[in-house]
């Protein structure tokens, strides 16, 4: 994967449908998983079980990525998880980085903040990247999988769950045909076929307001930083928002209200003066897409139906701010995964998955409280609550308490999965944020005496990772318990700064260059922690315990 | 936990009362309403504990709606 593979234009790429074999079989071909939607969720969801040994069948209705102009807002978070699936690095190298955030109201900038990521992590809070590299750089990154394969213009138009499988009904340019799937991931987008086909419904709120997208192409000198305009004069009483994506493509949002009439809106005639206010006069740029659209925060009540199990935009629904649309959904992608593959592998119970309802229908309700309270700063539904919106923007040119109030789209953090089933509560005190639920912080780390990273030492397997003393050595139950677990359990030691004992073979080491792994997670020689496939913590202790480390991955496993 | 306090705790309570009428001379109504909010917000700041303020937010609606 070298820098210098120039991308092919993902937008403009078309995939042709061809004919399978199961299409000609006397009786419907069986399949351990079949996920329907090539969206960002379906193929991180695909690419994640193939990684894991388990053959996949992703379909999808359509012969091309993401059309136009969608997500664009990658936070850290999500890096981690495609740096996981083997993809994060071109994302990274192509994504634009930003931190500097400026909010304007009406004529004069209010403040700027800067999103300061802590330094320490390998990635930053948010890259900005065109949804489709992210999902063209997964699906580079599926091809290269030999148990997965990609089914295109295979529309999913019939669905029969029962007890033990789902039957599917396909619809091709060359008619339909069935399918057995012992599971199905649902990842078909807020529109999903698949939900509509079994009866079920996503419910919500629905916001009375539209928004016109604009990308714009232009080599103008404007700083990498996120604006946003708060009634601005160039656009009275609405909103506005400024982003710079790769290739010299900018995104601007204008808030249009509900009244807009959207066919009259798209028109470039409309749209063009609009940006060129924006812009100022003598800014070149080229219109390179326009859309309107509408939102609403809905969910699912549950997102496993037995066999079937919807991720993404087809579980929930959030309005752009915050960028919590593609970033939730694929780490609803990741959290299934490794269950699904666990229970494929017949080493973990089914009712397993009924802790990816456990836990992605509260991330999803976050999400949606998240959303929903930048959207209603942004667009005040009453006039009381446009007085204090424009109280607090009044307020904060000078006022540092009032800028904490401005919510013009919060930060996409994952979820703390707190209240999981998967979780063995602390018995021990532990400072800071890495309590069971968390996913687990990044630090600097050495290893074998070159700079690392930590998350790039975990995942995929449960990881048992163990806190040493100067001059420890690692203890043996640590081998005796990774030998003797039916799911797969890595230990990994991690030695302070400048001691660094060569680890015994068969027990990967690193070292804590600066101390910042024992201080995030709260460690000291002994500690601890039982750290899940998907990087999240489960359970933690003062010292290594045997039993309890047992019956900690029992009860994260879906056994207890 | 705190608890609203809603016993005497300004020592000169006309004087309070004068400059919080003084505070809107002049203004339009509108003005009034923006400057009430800065004034809200600028307070429950000094408040800072969110219990204290859901309760008085609780006393100032019981004031005038019943639910
Ligand atoms: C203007 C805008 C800005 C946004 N900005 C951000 C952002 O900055 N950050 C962010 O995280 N999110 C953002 N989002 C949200 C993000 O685009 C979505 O959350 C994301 O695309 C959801 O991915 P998905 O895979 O669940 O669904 P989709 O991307 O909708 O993919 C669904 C796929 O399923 C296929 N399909 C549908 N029905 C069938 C069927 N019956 N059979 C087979 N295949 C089927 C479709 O062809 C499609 O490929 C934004 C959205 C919009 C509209």
């Amino acid at each position: 994967m070298g820098a210098a593979m120039a991308d092919p234009d993902y937008q403009s790429l078309t995939f042709p449908y061809a004919r399978s074999p199961d299409q000609d079989a006397a009786v419907p071909a069986r399949h351990p998983v079949v996920v329907v939607g090539a969206g960002p969720v379906g193929l991180a969801a695909a690419v994640d079980l193939a990684r894991q040994g388990v053959r996949v069948l992703l379909l999808d209705e359509d012969e091309r990525l993401s059309a136009g102009s969608r997500a664009i807002c990658f936070a850290k978070r999500t890096l981690e998880i495609f740096d996981r699936l083997g993809c994060g690095d071109r994302m990274v190298a192509k994504g634009v980085g930003w931190k500097t955030g400026k909010v304007f109201f009406r004529d004069a900038p209010v403040y700027a903040f800067d999103l300061l990521p802590e330094s320490g992590h390998e990635r930053p809070a948010f890259i900005n990247l065109q949804q489709y590299y992210v999902e063209g750089y997964l699906l580079d990154r599926a091809r290269e999988l030999p148990d997965l394969e990609i089914r295109w213009r295979n529309r999913v138009s019939g669905i029969a769950p029962d007890a033990d499988g789902v039957t599917l009904t396909v619809t091709t340019p060359e008619g339909d045909y069935r399918l057995r799937a012992d599971w199905v991931v649902a990842a078909d987008g807020a529109r999903s076929g698949v939900r509509a086909l079994m009866g079920l419904e996503s419910r919500g709120r629905v916001f009375r307001d539209r928004f016109l997208i604009a990308d714009v192409r232009m080599s103008a000198p404007f700083p990498a930083e996120r604006r946003f305009w708060f009634d601005p004069p160039f656009h009275p009483g609405q909103s506005v928002l400024l982003h710079r994506q790769p290739d010299d493509v900018w995104r601007i949002d204008f808030q249009l209200g509900w009244d807009a009439d959207p066919e009259e809106e798209r028109k470039p005639e409309r749209v063009i003066p609009r940006i060129r206010a924006l812009l100022g006069e003598g800014v070149d740029f080229t219109l390179l897409w326009v859309s309107v659209y509408t939102f609403a925060c809905l969910r699912m009540e549950r997102f496993r139906h037995g066999r079937v199990l919807f991720a993404g935009d087809a579980a929930h629904g959030v309005s752009p701010f915050g960028a919590r649309g593609a970033n939730s959904g694929i780490q609803d992608a990741e959290n299934l995964a490794w269950k699904l593959a666990l229970v494929l592998k017949g080493k973990a119970p089914e009712r397993l998955l009924d802790s990816y309802d456990a836990e992605r229908v509260p991330a999803a309700d976050e999400n949606i409280l998240n959303s929903t309270r930048s959207t209603d700063f942004i667009t005040p539904k009453s006039e009381v609550s446009r007085t204090f919106r424009d109280a607090v923007l009044r307020l904060a040119r000078d006022c540092a308490f009032a800028r904490r109030l401005v919510n013009s789209g919060r930060l996409s953090v994952p979820a703390t999965l707190r209240d999981s089933p998967l979780n063995t509560p602390d018995e021990e005190p532990f400072a800071g944020a890495m309590v069971p639920g968390a996913p687990v912080a990044d630090a600097p780390v050495g290893v074998g005496g070159r700079p690392s990273w930590f998350l790039r030492h975990i995942g995929d397997a449960f990881v048992l990772l163990h806190f040493l003393g100067p001059d420890d050595p690692p203890p043996e139950a640590l081998r005796v318990l990774a030998a003797e677990s039916d799911v797969p359990l890595r230990p990994l030691v991690v030695a302070p700064a400048g001691s660094g004992p060569a680890a015994p073979p068969g027990i990967a080491a690193v070292e804590d260059t600066e101390g910042l792994l024992a201080a995030r997670l709260d460690a000291r020689p002994g500690t601890t922690y039982l750290l899940r496939p998907d990087q999240h913590v489960c359970a933690r202790w003062r010292r290594l315990d045997p039993p309890r480390v047992r019956a900690a991955l029992a009860r994260a496993t879906g056994h207890a | 936990m705190a608890t609203l306090n809603t016993e005497p705790n300004i020592a000169d309570a006309d004087a309070f009362y004068e400059a919080l009428i003084e505070m809107h001379r002049d203004l339009t109504p509108e003005q009034s309403a923006a400057a009430n909010a800065a004034l809200i917000l600028l307070l429950a700041n000094q408040v800072g504990d969110l219990e204290v303020l859901r309760q008085a937010m609780a006393k100032a609606r019981a004031t005038v709606a019943a639910d």
